[in-house]
């Protein structure tokens, strides 16, 4: 209804404005002067209304602006044909109006001062006096927003030639500073008319206007002239009064960011005290965040984008003023929700890291204030917040992309000490993501405690949270990073190395069983790495009381690995036993060797009792106590002892004649001379083939059921035999070779055996062995069987 | 019907001019018929004089007892008409009785004439000055014939002109201090001043400056007073803040004044007026009027 009354009241102006524009527009074509004064004067009166909205009001306003145009022309020309324009400037002032009046004068007046016919300063003087005389807010601010707008590039400036004295650059200096106070007074008080009940309504009316007010700083920035001298002593003490004096939410938030994106930098810069000394002044309720985050921001490009720019940041100490600054501005809003005094921090910080990349205590100390800050608030809980923290976090790992650095500043842990449980994990993630990412040198265990002091949300649980939804995958993808965490720690020097090693493990160790599974083996072959470096190099370099010998390592690792059984993954405590008994005989230390095979025994018997996971434990424990050459004759038998009686207690009859078959090679070592006892060799494949054979026998007893296995497992014999016969065990005769053969033949044409193509292979490499020159063909002439073609 | 029109008609034309007539400034005049027509200027202590022409018609002869003219000054009010009160009157015999057959020039002169009051239309009163011409005749009647003249007297610069500086108010609702630059405008002059607003409690429509005229005249219990509006000037739009001032700034120049003037004649008085009128938005009206001195300086000087 109103909007609609709005219509009809603008259509009736607009056509009023035209109608009048016409008669002015053919009183300028046949040059009478007093006829285009009355009708400019009546279409002038139309801009009087009350009745229209803002925004109506505005379209108005541009339909006028636009008429008075050609009547500025016209008053130009007007004289050039001998009407002096002092006497226009008093004729258009005879006008009853007062609107339409002022609206001609400071028409004629641009022309004016154009003319250069009268001091430039006493015309703008008396403009902006006159214009006092309009009191309504819209109708005030439109008017000198005319005002501004048509003397805007006719203002005096120091060197110009409108320029009569060294006063004139100040005068249009204090026109415009004088008109922007006016205008922002008009605007301010807008809010207060009508009635309160749309009050609403007028805030948002009085916003659209607000570019009218700022445009007026537009024009004091393009004032040519204003150095940093003036901007310091004038014009910015003149609009900081005036938004000080306001006391308008609105006007305030929109006049800081209008003289922050309006001024040269290098301003901001030398006059930051004056403009920060401002915000703890402005009304509580406004956005000093925004504000001071874009005065940061602006600064942070500057000093990005010029070199030359960073000295005099140094000279000024923007830091200690915006650090300051924040801190006041903090203190004086006592209701900033959290999420605003992190904003405000995180805009310090990156201008921090912006400006002075290179102080790591300013950083420290913008941590330490926000410390201060959520000391106050406790922790952190609304996700505004947090994510703001988050981001607060990250600007100085992405901007040094290096955790050593961030690893010196004090505060960043105690920072994160205020976060959430799961913020703290994301931020940890953060921190090791970005560790992998830049391949950072982390090299001594104080950094290395450091850090998993930072990252401890990945690496444990904390109290009393049990998160029952975690994704599996993501929980495992999250302690993959922290096991390639884990492998980035190095140092050359293996007394630190060995160091970090001790802390990581520390770390780890707390992280509960879901974790120790999938971060131990990183712990420990990354110490594994560090025993055969020392191996390599000089035996004991460091005496012995240094603790970085294999042998406490060993010890170490010992201890932790046990961690992982308590923890039901007996297979990989296996594993990694065998791995350590390995790297243990590469030290040559019998004993403790002996101790880890002693474990991963106790844990074959005692943890693993599924069929196939003891076939694949078995293997492997074969395949490391076949390697194992420190231990003593004795502990070699005790331990080949019982590997072979695991293998002949397995559940399925083919695993224990292949166990069996296999442990066959725990007598024999090739390099090692002692080590060949052709005859227990000999021994364990004739057990094995006893198997077989029983294997056979069942077989042949369940017939129907397809069974390939025995002739398989008969021609897996042979190969072994071959295999010993090859390496020079007296022990295997051919006879043994050949009755096997014969056994395989007659095997093969009772039953389809599925397994031809693995005899014709082992047939053809007999053949082919046979024809060998040398030793090998001597070894194969026992063997001589007509069958075979 | 012609010749019978013409048995009516005088028997000669009788014209006025003025020596200096070609060069002497004329100045519009607003006549009875509402028409307006340019009348010669003229300034007190000015000489008067010029030529009356009498021109009889063809083939006429206009007999008469002597010919004069007259200067006189007339004040008329419009309740009494028709009867004029003569202040001035000055009279040339121009001939003695007898006749004329063919056009005759007299040349007369006032010399130095004392015309102490200026022209003045108004509305319940009007002075005026006008030379006379008399042809007596006898039982035929006399011939007469009038020329208006304008009459204008520049005043000297002031003395003494001080400001006009005032407070005003309504207690607890406006308090108003204002100033106009001078007590005492010359007709051209433009009047300065300023509103100064110390206290604001209304909301305000708007402020205007009125320049209102009082002619009164008669005296006594017969005193007229007749108030005209001349000029209405906005001065404000809108409802200023306290601490708000307001420039005035008005010229004289557009509007149609005319000099103070006191006690002429002890017939009438013409006194101006500044009204300041604010107006609030019920369309109240609060208003303080001042008297300000109307004085015509001479031009040359004033311009």
């Amino acid at each position: 209804m109103i909007a609609e009354d709005d219509e009809k009241w603008l259509a009736a102006a607009n056509a009023a404005v035209k109608q009048n524009a016409f008669y002015m527009q053919r009183a300028i074509d046949s040059n009478n002067l007093k006829d285009a004064l009355k009708f400019s004067a009546q279409m002038l009166s139309e801009l009087r209304t009350s009745k229209l909205s803002p925004h109506k009001y505005y379209e108005l306003y541009m339909r006028v602006f636009n008429e008075l145009g050609t009547l500025e022309i016209f008053f130009k020309e007007e004289t050039g044909r001998g009407c002096s324009i002092a006497e226009l400037y008093e004729l258009v002032q005879h006008a009853g109006n007062i609107l339409p009046r002022l609206y001609l004068l400071c028409t004629i007046g641009s022309v004016y001062i154009k003319s250069k016919d009268v001091t430039t300063t006493d015309i703008l003087k008396d403009l902006v006096e006159m214009c006092r005389a309009v009191q309504h807010p819209l109708r005030g601010l439109f008017l000198r927003s005319y005002l501004a707008q048509v003397t805007r590039d006719k203002l005096p400036s120091i060197g110009s030639e409108l320029e009569g004295d060294g006063d004139a650059q100040m005068n249009a200096l204090e026109f415009v500073l004088q008109n922007f106070t006016e205008m922002n007074k008009l605007w301010v008080r807008m809010q207060h008319q009508g009635s309160s009940r749309e009050k609403e309504k007028r805030e948002k009316e009085r916003n659209e206007l607000r570019d009218l007010v700022g445009k007026n700083l537009h024009v004091l920035s393009q004032l040519e002239g204003v150095d940093l001298g003036i901007y310091r002593d004038t014009v910015l003490p003149r609009i900081l009064e005036q938004v000080v004096n306001c006391k308008d939410e609105l006007a305030q938030c929109y006049l800081m960011d209008c003289i922050i994106q309006v001024f040269p930098d290098d301003f901001h810069l030398q006059t930051l005290d004056v403009l920060l000394g401002v915000c703890p002044q402005l009304q509580p309720s406004v956005d000093i965040k925004t504000v001071l985050s874009g005065l940061m921001e602006r600064l942070s490009n500057y000093a990005a984008s010029s070199v030359e720019a960073l000295p005099n940041f140094l000279q000024v100490e923007a830091f200690s003023k915006f650090n300051y600054a924040i801190g006041k501005v903090v203190e004086a809003q006592v209701d900033l929700p959290a999420a605003g005094s992190v904003t405000l921090y995180l805009f310090l910080l990156k201008f921090t890291l912006h400006v002075y990349s290179d102080r790591l205590d300013y950083v420290d100390q913008v941590l330490g204030s926000c410390v201060t800050q959520l000391s106050a608030t406790g922790k952190l809980c609304d996700d505004k917040a947090a994510k703001q923290i988050v981001a607060f976090l990250r600007a100085p790992l992405e901007k040094y992309n290096n955790v050593v650095t961030i690893l010196k500043l004090t505060n960043y842990p105690r920072v994160m000490e205020y976060l959430d449980h799961e913020t703290n994990k994301t931020m940890a993630i953060i921190i090791v993501q970005s560790v992998l990412k830049n391949n950072t040198h982390i090299s001594t265990a104080d950094e290395v405690d450091a850090l998993f002091e930072l990252a401890k949300g990945l690496i444990k649980d904390f109290d009393g949270t049990i998160d029952n939804e975690i994704d599996e995958e993501d929980f495992q993808e999250e302690q993959n990073f922290v096991a390639r965490l884990v492998h980035n720690l190095y140092n050359d020097d293996p007394e630190e190395m060995s160091k970090i090693i001790f802390t990581v493990r520390k770390h780890i160790l707390t992280g509960g069983p879901k974790r120790l599974p999938l971060t131990i083996p990183a712990l420990v072959f990354s110490a594994l790495k560090l025993i055969r470096r020392l191996r390599g190099g000089d035996e004991n370099p460091f005496g012995d009381d240094a603790s970085a010998t294999p042998k406490r390592i060993l010890q170490l690792l010992s201890e932790t690995v046990e961690a992982l059984s308590d923890v039901s993954a007996p297979d990989l405590a296996l594993r990694l036993y065998l791995q350590c008994a390995q790297a243990a005989n590469d030290c040559e230390l019998e004993t403790v060797t002996y101790e880890f095979f002693t474990k991963a025994y106790l844990l074959y018997e005692e943890e693993i009792s599924d069929s196939k996971a003891q076939v694949t434990a078995l293997r492997l424990i074969i395949g490391t106590l076949q390697r194992m050459r420190v231990l003593s004759v004795e502990n070699r038998d005790i331990l080949t002892h019982k590997a072979t009686g695991y293998s002949a207690r397995l559940l399925r009859k083919p695993d224990q004649c292949r166990a069996v078959y296999e442990c066959a090679h725990l007598f024999w070592a090739d390099e090692c001379e002692n080590l060949k006892d052709g005859e227990r060799v000999v021994l364990c494949l004739i057990r094995a083939q006893r198997i077989a054979d029983a294997v056979q026998n069942m077989t042949n007893a369940s017939r129907g059921t397809s069974s390939t296995g025995s002739v398989a497992l008969y021609v897996e014999l042979l190969n072994k035999y071959l295999y010993f016969l090859e390496k020079g065990n007296t022990k295997v005769t051919g006879d043994t070779i050949k009755s096997l053969a014969e056994l395989i033949r007659s095997e093969t044409k009772k039953v389809e055996s599925g397994a031809e193509s693995f005899i014709n292979s082992t047939l053809r490499y007999i053949e082919f062995q046979r024809q060998q020159d040398g030793g090998m063909s001597e070894k194969y002439e026992k063997i001589k069987m007509e069958w075979f073609e | 019907m012609n010749y019978l029109l013409g048995a009516f008609k005088p028997a000669c034309n009788v014209s006025i001019t003025f020596s200096d007539g070609k060069n002497r400034k004329q100045v519009p005049m607003k006549k009875e018929n509402g028409q307006t027509a340019l009348v010669p200027l003229f300034h007190s202590q000015d000489t008067i004089s010029g030529k009356v022409c009498i021109d009889p018609y063809q083939g006429k002869k206009v007999e008469h007892n002597g010919v004069k003219v007259e200067l006189l000054g007339q004040i008329e009010m419009y309740f009494d008409r028709g009867n004029f009160y003569d202040f001035t009157s000055l009279v040339r015999e121009l001939d003695v009785p007898g006749e004329i057959y063919e056009r005759k020039t007299y040349p007369f002169e006032f010399p130095t004439v004392e015309m102490p009051y200026e022209t003045y239309n108004g509305v319940n009163v009007r002075l005026r000055y006008v030379l006379k011409v008399t042809v007596t005749r006898g039982y035929s009647g006399s011939i007469l014939e009038y020329q208006e003249l304008v009459v204008r007297n520049y005043a000297p610069l002031p003395d003494i002109n001080n400001s006009i500086k005032m407070e005003v108010g309504i207690e607890d609702c406006l308090h108003i201090e204002f100033e106009y630059n001078k007590s005492k405008y010359h007709l051209k002059d433009v009047i300065l001043g300023k509103i100064y607003f110390l206290l604001v409690r209304i909301k305000m429509k708007n402020m205007d400056l009125e320049i209102r005229r009082r002619e009164s005249t008669g005296a006594g219990a017969n005193t007229h007073v007749e108030t005209e509006t001349l000029a209405k000037f906005e001065l404000m739009d809108g409802t200023p803040v306290r601490g708000e001032s307001i420039p005035v700034r008005l010229f004289l120049a557009p509007y149609d004044l005319t000099p103070t003037h006191r006690n002429i004649n002890n017939k009438y008085s013409v006194k101006y007026y500044l009204n300041l009128v604010l107006v609030d938005e019920e369309d109240r009206r609060y208003f303080k009027q001042q008297e300000i001195t109307l004085y015509r300086l001479k031009e040359d000087t004033s311009s």
